[in-house]
């Protein structure tokens, strides 16, 4: 920009919080007196409707190219700043913010004259920074109204009605020949107390029905690029391939109860586990009147250090089932800890007590043992070792990560954790959403659910997915990274270090970085070797402006 | 020496330290008046060069206050300032500055009291260590 550097510093009372200790009027000395600026002003509350109008006015009266506010943290005022320079007519990103209350005023209140040097030294450094702002335009890009749904249990196929109820297009793709997902093999669900194969019948059957829905059974998802609105997905079916474009993506790609190979004797007839005895259930095919559970089978060990959360109620409910068909059974379950989250959970287990189903506490340095017809355990309370008759032993095994977990996350360039299981982008913040735009996630895929809780988050993720689906463009501000070509010498750096996989070669043999994808680090920025990647939302020049002010000169 | 008050820049990231830096202030606890943050949409974004400058500008310590690991907004960037610091740790040492005075340090946004405490610790440190031979308008 060769034009003049008109700069404004707006310098905010905030009642007392901020003139209670420092010197607003000399402040605004202070700033009048930095290099390009024309006007400081203070205001009672900047962000107040006074506040934003002397901004403007000034904007105008002055013919202020750039802005800067000394007040409270831009983490909540900057936005409403911003729209001010917008509605004055500079753009959003010619503006700085200081943050002299939450940073100075309120945490150095007993230190006066220090904190008004630092006060003046913050104003100094952005009024540094200003003059090397630049003005940075959104831009905007296409939605494809069409979602992937990747797995076909109960969290895709509710997240494919669900998106379906709206009035949005979905491909539902199914690795397996049928549709269904764990529940398949299910008896019932607690504490509804609904067959499992009624519920998935149910969907099926909605799903199949729906013109809105098109899904592949037997689907090999195979390649996904592009980025949120725009992805091209191609995805096998037997012999035939298919490539499609979708503008946001759902993984509901489920988990799997896992196979206690080598543990507790594990047989398959004798000693079986939850899902197997789930199977027999169904069948009412089940003769044993003693039966022991076992929990964290598996689970809560160094090599799967977590808990599946799902067993123990899965456990209590087998025992009340177990209870029903076979009036006498003796029940015993050892456990570590008990998990029946919820109410209704707890009144189940109160429920399965009562009934007469006993629990007894093991120790992971005590396990119990399986050995013919027979299971020793070491009873804290007796402080001895006893022996309990076991026609049948079930296995509380935790649910693990699909085997394709991996390949799945690297098509996707998601990332998934230790135990691979797909990892969200906040555990609290964003639950069903990933890092990466335009992907979301749900059901045990993320984490072990129940039916109840993979229907909320598919409900959720479905929801996430039409803020995306129910605008025809989405709009991004160029907040992002832009590699200039004619200083790339290819060595690969911003490739091998961004967090999203985002920067690649174009067919000129140079990085490029798509806007679209581009999050914003700057993580690329700092390490290219050749400075070639421009940044202009804080720029290299801005950092040392800001740096250089660190001192007066 | 006794009335050295030091000048250090801190490198602050959006999500983490910066918010627990506004947390501090909202809380009200009070710490030393020497730190001047900048804030950086993460600590990914800090170069080894944007350190050196800091100090050849006049600070006598930076410090860059990143995510805690594991919790970096944009995945591991965090470690990436890490890895950079430790860098600029090295370069110091071999032109005989003390590396104590540059440092990198982890806190969630809700470690307000974690960022007063740093902000103390830091600037008691660099006191101790004393005014930094770069710092060219002081000498």
């Amino acid at each position: 920009m060769n034009t003049e550097l008109r700069i404004g510093v707006f310098i905010c009372h905030c009642g007392i919080n901020i003139a209670g200790v420092l010197d607003i009027k000399g402040l605004c000395e202070y700033a009048k007196a930095l290099p390009n600026v024309v006007t400081a002003q203070a205001n009672l509350f900047t962000c107040a409707e006074t506040g934003t109008s002397a901004i403007k006015k000034a904007v105008k009266d002055n013919n202020l190219n750039r802005v800067v506010v000394a007040a409270c943290t831009p983490r909540t005022h900057e936005p409403l700043f911003r729209a001010s320079c917008k509605e004055a007519g500079i753009n959003p990103f010619l503006f700085e913010m200081v943050n002299i209350r939450e940073h100075c005023s309120w945490v150095h209140r007993h230190n006066k004259d220090a904190a008004q040097a630092k006060a003046g030294d913050l104003i100094r450094m952005a009024v540094a920074k200003a003059a090397f702002l630049e003005p940075i335009e959104t831009f905007k890009s296409k939605v494809e109204p069409l979602t992937l749904v990747i797995g076909s249990g109960i969290a895709g196929m509710t997240s494919a009605l669900a998106l379906a109820d709206q009035g949005f297009e979905v491909i539902l793709i199914e690795k397996e020949e049928n549709m269904g997902g764990l529940l398949r093999h299910l008896h019932k669900i607690a504490p509804a107390n609904v067959a499992a194969s009624e519920l998935i019948e149910e969907k099926i059957a909605a799903i199949k029905k729906n013109k809105r829905i098109k899904y592949f059974t037997s689907a090999i998802l195979e390649e996904v690029t592009g980025y949120v609105g725009n992805f091209s997905v191609r995805f096998s079916c037997g012999n035939d391939s298919y490539t499609c474009k979708v503008g946001v993506i759902i993984v509901a790609t489920g988990g799997i109860p896992l196979r206690p190979e080598g543990l507790f004797n594990y047989d398959g007839k004798n000693v079986i586990t939850q899902s197997e005895l789930e199977i027999k259930l169904k069948k009412r095919d089940i003769e044993a009147k003693s039966i022991v559970m076992i929990q964290c089978a598996g689970a809560r060990i160094p090599e799967r250090n977590y808990c599946s959360r799902i067993c123990c109620m899965v456990a209590i409910k087998n025992c009340l089932y177990l209870k029903d068909i076979i009036k006498d059974a003796k029940i015993f379950v050892l456990f570590r800890d008990i998990q029946a989250y919820g109410v209704e959970n707890e009144a189940l287990l109160l429920k399965a007590r009562e009934a007469g189903v006993r629990f007894i506490r093991y120790r992971p340095d005590t396990p119990p043992v399986v050995e013919n017809g027979k299971v020793k355990i070491y009873h804290p309370a007796m402080g001895k070792e006893i022996f309990l008759p076991a026609d049948l032993v079930v296995l509380s095994t935790p649910i693990v990560a699909h085997d394709d977990a991996e390949s799945i996350s690297r098509i996707l360039k998601v990332p998934i954790n230790g135990n691979k299981f797909f990892l969200e982008a906040h555990a609290k913040l964003s639950p069903l959403d990933f890092a990466f735009n335009g992907i979301y996630l749900c059901g045990n895929a993320r984490y072990p659910a129940t039916v109840r809780e993979a229907t909320c988050q598919a409900l959720g993720a479905a929801s996430r997915a039409c803020i995306t689906l129910s605008h025809d463009t989405i709009e991004r501000v160029g907040t992002v990274a832009s590699v200039q070509e004619e200083l790339c010498s290819t060595c690969f750096t911003c490739i091998k270090v961004c967090p999203y996989n985002v920067p690649y070669i174009n067919e000129r043999g140079r990085a490029e970085i798509e806007p679209m994808q581009c999050q914003g680090c700057g993580i690329c920025v700092a390490e290219c070797p050749a400075e070639a990647i421009e940044f202009k939302y804080i720029s290299d020049k801005q950092i040392m402006a800001a740096c250089e002010a660190l001192l007066a000169s | 020496m006794d009335n050295f008050e030091p000048l250090i820049a801190v490198f602050s990231c959006h999500y983490c330290s910066y918010a627990a830096a506004d947390l501090a202030g909202s809380s009200r606890i009070q710490y030393p008046p020497n730190i001047r943050i900048i804030k950086v949409p993460c600590t990914g974004r800090v170069s080894v060069n944007h350190i050196l400058m800091a100090l050849e500008d006049g600070s006598d310590g930076v410090y860059v206050a990143g995510c805690l690991k594991g919790t970096c907004h944009f995945i591991r960037g965090n470690y990436k300032a890490e890895k950079r610091v430790q860098y600029v740790k090295d370069l110091l040492s071999e032109i005989n500055i003390e590396p104590e005075r540059v440092q990198m340090y982890f806190m969630s946004a809700a470690e307000g009291t974690k960022f007063a405490n740093v902000a103390l610790e830091m600037t008691e440190a660099i006191k101790k260590i004393g005014h930094s031979p770069l710092n060219k308008s002081r000498s």
